[in-house]
């Protein structure tokens, strides 16, 4: 981003791509150009074939026609080799490492040198040398299955250092990483970028490219749409470039009525699921007409708190009412009789069951009796015809009530659950992290929802590891650390300061005198 | 357009095992061939020996009929995510059970006899599947070191009541078998002068009851559920520890019904000498997808292999060919999941129906 990168030529460039699977199109009339050692974000939702894009970069894929140039020379890249030869490295989004191999043996995999010898010795040095001048704390000779998922990142960065990557893409590098991971991956890519690298960095999401990005190209439904530089850019410029229509990136929505309590927990214990420090919950209440918001670091006992809350995780003392009932030893079944719906934290593995299609994945939590089952039997008409109404109903994109969940977008597959979990048109919602994982277009009809579901007099815990979601949404906030309720405030009386304290350990009284 | 996406996977799948077939036929040609024999005569002799004629087809399906309700079993256990090994001692102590009931001589009609013995039989295999599915449960132990124990404790077990306790059983020790099944207690001959018995009939009912129940009752859903994803169902308030149980007992329940349709269909007595049919099935079960109806085809396939087989060796090859062909066709069949369960293709599959969507 000097005068002097700018003068020479692009790092990459790429000229009229297109790209086609069969009778699909994904990328077309792409044109796209990255200054040499500047951090350029490529976004677009999720689908808009981003990730193609740079595959064809990478050697991976071959456009049907177009231009690539590399340093301002035209080049073909037909296979991983040759763009490894011009210097490109891809971190993919699934991590390519084995395991059992150490992260050295993972580096110089395919590069073993010429001879028959491994000199690991040497490599691991190298390795060394690399992860101390970019800060990335690794030890070369630890196994790769010992890693974490943020540390297995840096090897494969390290990977594509080590084989002389100066154009480095990374696909959706955050997707799997914790804020201080995140925060960490930042750093990196800042003292690369110092050092001459040229670093494509592929997102969806609108915070990553003010956070990180020089320069940022949008991309939607395969074509570059813009290209802007990130400081004279807005996010809802940007948002509005990448949905392809106005999009609201803040919540629309009135002061809360709160009515009567409708969920309650008073001196609830329950055991953890990992380690031995116990929830205790004194006191939570759920209002009518009131979103909660509950925030705090992830693994604070937000996993516990909200299995015990639906019925999954048994309660060792204390009690739980819904409507007054008390349901502290119920199942799912019962709370979902007692009117509770609860949107899952993992779409995959529990909220939907990913091989099943739409109209099965409609009856999971609802197959406990009429309408769509019969004394045992599925009515297997009914229930696709109440999915075909509900996908119209909630915008879930698919082409029918048989498609398998699996293929849906991560976008529809939430609005399906919120659709079949509204169907039951309950009385408290627990909404845990309802927007992870997805593009703008369905952050906002999930924020839409959720406080239509408030403004039509439900209750509604969200629960987000997204400090902004809670307080753009939540009219109460309580803060979860150590397992405990370390505070609860009306939202509007409270900074982000004061909370971020009390997520990280600090005591009311304490993050009060700050 | 959904219409065509279900029958685009159904295709799939029966294409793979279609496959996996045709693979595992050209495989055992190259052998005949490497052996000096010829596999077009080979082939005609066992396609001659399995399906023309009324006895050839009657011995078919005499084959097919414990294959069929072995797979059934494997089918269900799998659909609810269990690997059941187990099969043959399920089916053996439901063939047991179900001579000795036979054996007894209890002086009832034949309306009343049969459906007895059987059920006795079926019960049998029940309870030796219920014990692992009850473990899996309720401890965590793993279906496959339970199931292969039981094998051995059903095989050991039954030799040793045989031999030993004629004094309390009607079994007999010179013939290592229970004793003969009276005739009130015979399954009916459906083809005269063939052994065909009603086994056959059993197997096809049964599959189709097992159609049914997956796929149009509740607790067919939850198996699935189940199977597929234990986070999934605990969410939607199925209980993973009973339905397993209870699958994995109606799945003992189907290889007891095998077995009883061996002794009192084929043998009219319950020989202790393991027919390793238990095994056999679970080729059936994968090569049917797991799915009922699929089962039935490769039950008749696998039955077929073994009615043709002695056949092939008037074209100079050795019966025991199908058994190699049989086992190719359990590697391409694995071979095939393999490939399938690969997450990397699974995921670039995934990206390109993305793309699909966003291109469409």
């Amino acid at each position: 981003m000097t005068t002097a990168s700018r003068a020479s030529a692009p790092a990459v460039e790429m000229r009229d791509v297109r790209v086609s699977f069969g009778p699909v199109i994904a990328n077309d009339a792409v044109s796209f150009s990255v200054e040499p050692g500047e951090i350029h974000a490529l976004l677009g939702e999720n689908g808009a074939g981003k990730t193609t894009l740079m595959r064809v970069l990478a050697g991976l894929i071959q456009p049907d026609r177009g231009e690539l140039r590399i340093d301002g020379s035209v080049v073909t890249i037909a296979d991983p080799q040759a763009a490894r030869r011009l210097g490109i490295g891809m971190v993919h989004q699934h991590f390519m490492l084995i395991p059992r191999f150490t992260v050295t043996e993972n580096i110089i995999l395919g590069n073993e040198g010429d001879g028959s010898v491994l000199d690991r010795q040497s490599a691991a040095r190298e390795v060394r040398k690399l992860s101390e001048a970019y800060g990335l704390l690794i030890d070369p000779n630890e196994k790769v299955e010992n890693l974490t998922v943020g540390l297995q990142q840096r090897v494969e960065i390290l990977k594509a250092l080590y084989h002389g990557s100066k154009i480095l893409i990374l696909d959706e590098p955050t997707a799997l990483l914790t804020p201080q991971e995140i925060e960490d991956l930042y750093g990196i890519l800042n003292r690369l970028k110092a050092d001459g690298t040229t670093i494509i960095f592929i997102t969806h999401k609108l915070k990553e490219v003010a956070a990180v990005s020089d320069r940022v190209t949008v991309i939607r439904r395969g074509k570059t749409v813009g290209e802007r530089i990130t400081a004279g850019t807005t996010g809802q410029e940007l948002a509005d470039l990448m949905v392809g229509r106005g999009v609201s990136l803040t919540v629309q929505r009135t002061p809360a009525t709160p009515g009567r309590i409708i969920l309650s927990a008073r001196n609830v214990t329950a055991k953890p699921i990992h380690g031995h420090t116990e929830l205790e919950i004194e006191k939570l209440d759920l209002r009518a007409g009131e979103i909660l918001g509950v925030c705090g670091v992830e693994g604070n006992g937000q996993a516990e708190l909200v299995e015990v809350l639906s019925g999954l995780r048994r309660v060792q003392s204390g009690v739980i009412e819904v409507n007054g009932k008390d349901m502290s030893h119920g199942d799912p079944n019962e709370y979902r009789a007692a009117g509770l719906s609860y949107i899952p934290e993992d779409r995959h593995h529990r909220g939907l069951v990913l091989d099943f299609p739409l109209w099965e994945n409609v009856l999971l939590g609802n197959a406990q009796g009429e309408p769509f089952v019969h004394n045992g039997l599925i009515n297997k008409r009914r229930t696709q015809a109440v999915t075909r109404n509900l996908m119209q109903e909630f915008d879930v994109r698919a082409p029918s009530p048989n498609t398998a969940a699996r293929s849906l977008s991560g976008g529809n597959q939430q609005k399906l659950i919120i659709a079949r979990e509204m169907f039951r048109d309950p009385d408290v919602l627990l909404a845990i992290q309802p927007t992870r994982g997805l593009d703008v277009g369905a952050i906002e009809f999930v924020h839409k929802e959720l406080v239509r579901v408030r403004d039509a007099g439900k209750a509604v815990m969200l629960l987000s590891f997204d400090l902004d979601e809670v307080l753009d949404l939540s009219d109460r906030i309580v803060v979860m650390s150590g397992y405990r309720i370390a505070g609860e405030f009306v939202a509007g009386d409270v900074t982000r300061n004061q909370l971020g304290l009390l997520m990280g350990g600090r005591t009311s009284n304490e993050s009060a005198a700050d | 357009m959904n219409r065509l996406q279900i029958k685009s996977s159904t295709l799939l799948s029966i294409g793979g095992s279609v496959a996996a077939v045709a693979v595992a036929l050209l495989l055992g040609a190259l052998v005949m061939s490497a052996s000096g024999a010829s596999p077009v005569e080979a082939y005609q002799a066992l396609w001659d020996g399995a399906f023309v004629g009324r006895r050839s087809i009657a011995e078919t399906l005499v084959y097919s009929a414990p294959l069929i309700l072995g797979g059934l079993a494997f089918a269900l256990s799998s659909r609810a995510g269990l690997f059941n090994i187990g099969i043959e001692g399920q089916l053996i102590t439901g063939g047991f059970v179900a001579g000795l009931v036979g054996a007894w001589d209890l002086g009832l009609p034949g309306s009343v006899y049969v459906p007895l013995a059987l059920a006795s039989g079926a019960l049998g295999g029940m309870v030796w599947g219920f014990i692992p599915g009850f473990l899996k449960a309720k401890t965590g132990a793993h279906e496959v070191i339970t199931t292969i124990m039981l094998n051995y404790l059903a095989m050991r077990g039954i030799t040793y009541l045989v031999l030993r306790r004629d004094d309390v059983l009607p079994v007999d020790p010179s013939f290592i078998a229970t004793q003969k099944v009276v005739d009130a207690a015979k399954l009916p001959i459906l083809l005269d002068r063939t052994r065909l018995h009603l086994g056959i009939i059993i197997a096809i009912v049964a599959a189709l009851v097992l159609w049914y129940v997956l796929f149009h009752t509740r607790f067919g859903y939850n198996v699935r559920a189940v199977g597929l994803s234990k986070g999934a169902s605990a969410y939607g308030g199925i209980k993973w520890g009973a339905t397993v149980t209870i699958a994995m007992a109606l799945a003992g329940g189907l290889a007891g019904l095998a077995g009883a349709g061996e002794s009192l269909g084929l043998h009219g007595r319950h020989w202790a000498t393991a027919p390793g049919y238990g095994f056999t099935a679970i080729a059936v079960g994968l090569v049917g997808r797991n799915h009922p109806l699929g089962v039935i085809f490769s039950g008749i396939l696998f039955g077929a292999l073994n009615a043709g087989g002695p056949s092939m060796q008037s074209a100079d090859v050795s019966k025991e060919i199908v058994q190699l062909i049989q086992g190719f066709i359990i590697l391409a069949i694995a071979a095939l999941e393999v490939v399938n369960r690969l997450p990397a293709i699974r995921s670039r599959l995934a990206r390109r129906s993305a793309a699909q969507k966003a291109g469409a």
